[in-house]
């Protein structure tokens, strides 16, 4: 609903300036990352899954949790467009997307989203995992549109 | 069911520095301008500085953005013999209303006997907000939000906005129109830092920072202190200026919002909301009034699109229905009546944070209390009651209902 901008190609951040930290409950999330595997946190007690990973289910207080292993597909729930990197201010098209994650109740994972145009992306779109190296040997879910149309 | 400190309580002095712009009020320091503020307020409400005995602050008790205060710091700085009272909200700029709030529960539970409730800005380079998020190593949490890219409070609002956009057909048009009646209401202030008026063509060329938010969309980025003093009723009888009644004042919000965009996990309708049903429906509840009853509203405008959202959760208009109700000029207040444009209640007519100065929101307490008592620049009619809202923001957001003496 805005002035349409010929952005171009939508780009991933480069990972060489990217950092995570970690903890004991996020941990399990990030290791299967490692191995190009996208999981996210689920209540082995009552199903519910919950994102970012924490101690406790929200629904009923179980601290027993499953490491499910998703398809890696979602929907594009909504996204800003923007045209700097962030560590040095050089123009530089990246799209910050939420996603919906399939067959995780709903739970939504935050990355960059590549594949297009980033003036041509809109809510609902189709997408799926792309992984990116970042520093200290971790790596990032990020997202490629799979229909442009 | 209606509050039982409804009333008991009442603002009775407020104080501003200048405002400055980013970095400009060095070489003053953080204390320096929160006193200059504090002394003023006391001399507004007609009581020495020694009389204050209450802190109640909101944002952890932060100064900006790196600075904090320190209540024993203020107390050699001014001069107080004694405090009973010393506590803060906590998260950040969505509790500034509901600092009031808390000052009333210090006045209630007869901890002190004059609150006060003071903010204090100084983005010098090391210290911006809007790269605040860029400059922090990520924490486990946010290491599943910050490598996106989303560095800013801007980046992260513009997200929100797009939802919005996408359910309800939410327009560029109306963004425009919230920034450019702010920008109106701010012309014929002289504290103000933006003053010029400004013209859809100059909204629609300013550069799209993250898209759908333009540089215009995103409030200024000032230094300067604004503090108010609160007291019981009883003792505001013997102060100088007529009372700002606490009429009805809330803080925190739902699950559903938590987090907020720290977080993105909210469901619809709260995802493209501003987070504040939760306080608005404490406040409407415990005063019995609604957005309709209200004469003028000071609504937190850190990013045009959040004025929106809050009138949607307020009440104001349906759900959805921002965009034409704030197309029809709502927003605006006219010189020639006092009153709002078209039926609407005026919002902001101090120009607020996108026009006048950001404060985090200590402009909209004090702009609430000058329009009750009949002192404003941008003077509202027969003003009764005053709606303040605090910064849509991580848990507490806040909410505050002034009514006049």
């Amino acid at each position: 609903m805005t002035t349409s901008i010929a952005y171009g190609p939508a780009r991933v951040l480069p990972g060489e300036q990217i950092h995570i930290s970690t903890n004991p409950d996020t941990e399990p999330f990030w290791e299967a990352a490692k191995e190009r595997r996208l999981t996210a946190c689920q209540c082995a007690s009552c199903g519910q899954f919950r994102m970012p990973p924490s101690a406790y289910c929200p629904n009923c207080s179980s601290k027993e949790r499953n490491w499910p292993t998703l398809p890696g597909t979602g929907q594009v729930f909504s996204y800003a467009i923007c045209n700097k990197n962030p560590a040095n201010g050089e123009d530089y098209v990246y799209v910050p997307v939420v996603v919906e994650l399939d067959q995780a109740g709903g739970v939504r994972l935050v990355g960059n989203l590549t594949g297009c145009n980033a003036e041509d992306m809109h809510i609902g779109m189709r997408v799926e995992v792309e992984w990116t190296d970042i520093c200290d040997g971790w790596v990032l879910p990020n997202f490629r549109v799979t229909d442009p149309a | 069911m209606t509050w039982s400190h409804q009333d008991k309580c009442a603002i009775v002095g407020v104080g501003a520095t200048d405002y400055y712009l980013r970095g400009k009020s060095w070489p003053r320091t953080i204390n320096d301008m929160a006193g200059e503020a504090i002394l003023k307020a006391c001399d507004d409400a007609g009581i020495s500085v020694k009389d204050i005995d209450g802190f109640a602050y909101y944002a952890g008790a932060s100064a900006g953005y790196v600075d904090k205060f320190d209540t024993g710091s203020l107390m050699e700085t001014l001069g107080m013999s004694h405090v009973s009272f010393t506590a803060s909200l906590t998260s950040g700029g969505g509790g500034v209303a509901g600092a009031v709030g808390l000052a009333t529960a210090g006045l209630m539970n007869e901890d002190c006997r004059y609150a006060v409730t003071v903010m204090a800005v100084q983005q010098v380079p090391t210290a911006r907000l809007g790269a605040i998020f860029g400059a922090m190593k990520p924490d486990p949490e946010n290491s599943f939000l910050l490598p996106s890219g989303l560095i800013g409070p801007g980046h992260l609002m513009s997200v929100l906005a797009r939802r919005h956009m996408h359910l309800y057909g939410t327009t560029e048009d109306v963004l425009a129109e919230i920034v450019m009646a702010s920008r109106q209401h701010a012309i014929n202030r002289p504290k103000a830092i933006r003053r010029t008026p400004l013209t859809k063509e100059e909204y629609l060329a300013s550069v799209m920072l993250a898209d759908p938010l333009r540089r215009l969309d995103f409030c200024l980025e000032t230094d300067g202190a604004v503090a108010v003093i609160t007291t019981t009723a009883d003792r505001a009888k013997d102060c100088r200026q007529k009372p700002a009644y606490i009429h009805a004042c809330a803080h925190g919000a739902s699950r559903a919002w938590g987090r907020a965009f720290g977080w993105m996990g909210m469901p619809d309708p709260e995802f493209s909301s501003s987070g504040h049903q939760f306080v608005a429906d404490r406040i409407w509840a415990q005063s019995g009034l609604r957005a309709s009853d209200m004469d003028v509203a000071l609504i937190y405008d850190h990013f045009s699109s959040m004025v929106l959202a809050q009138l949607e959760d307020y009440g104001f208009c349906e759900r959805g229905e921002g965009n034409d109700y704030i197309l029809s000029g709502k927003l605006r207040y006219d010189p020639a009546t006092g009153r709002g444009v078209n039926g609407g209640i005026p919002v902001n007519p101090h120009g607020g944070q996108l026009s006048e100065a950001y404060i985090i929101g200590m402009t909209h307490i004090l702009e609430a209390v000058e329009q009750l008592r009949g002192t404003a620049i941008n003077q509202v009619a027969d003003c009764e009651f005053a709606l303040v809202t605090g910064g849509p923001a991580p848990i507490p957001i806040s909410s505050l209902v002034l009514r006049s003496a």
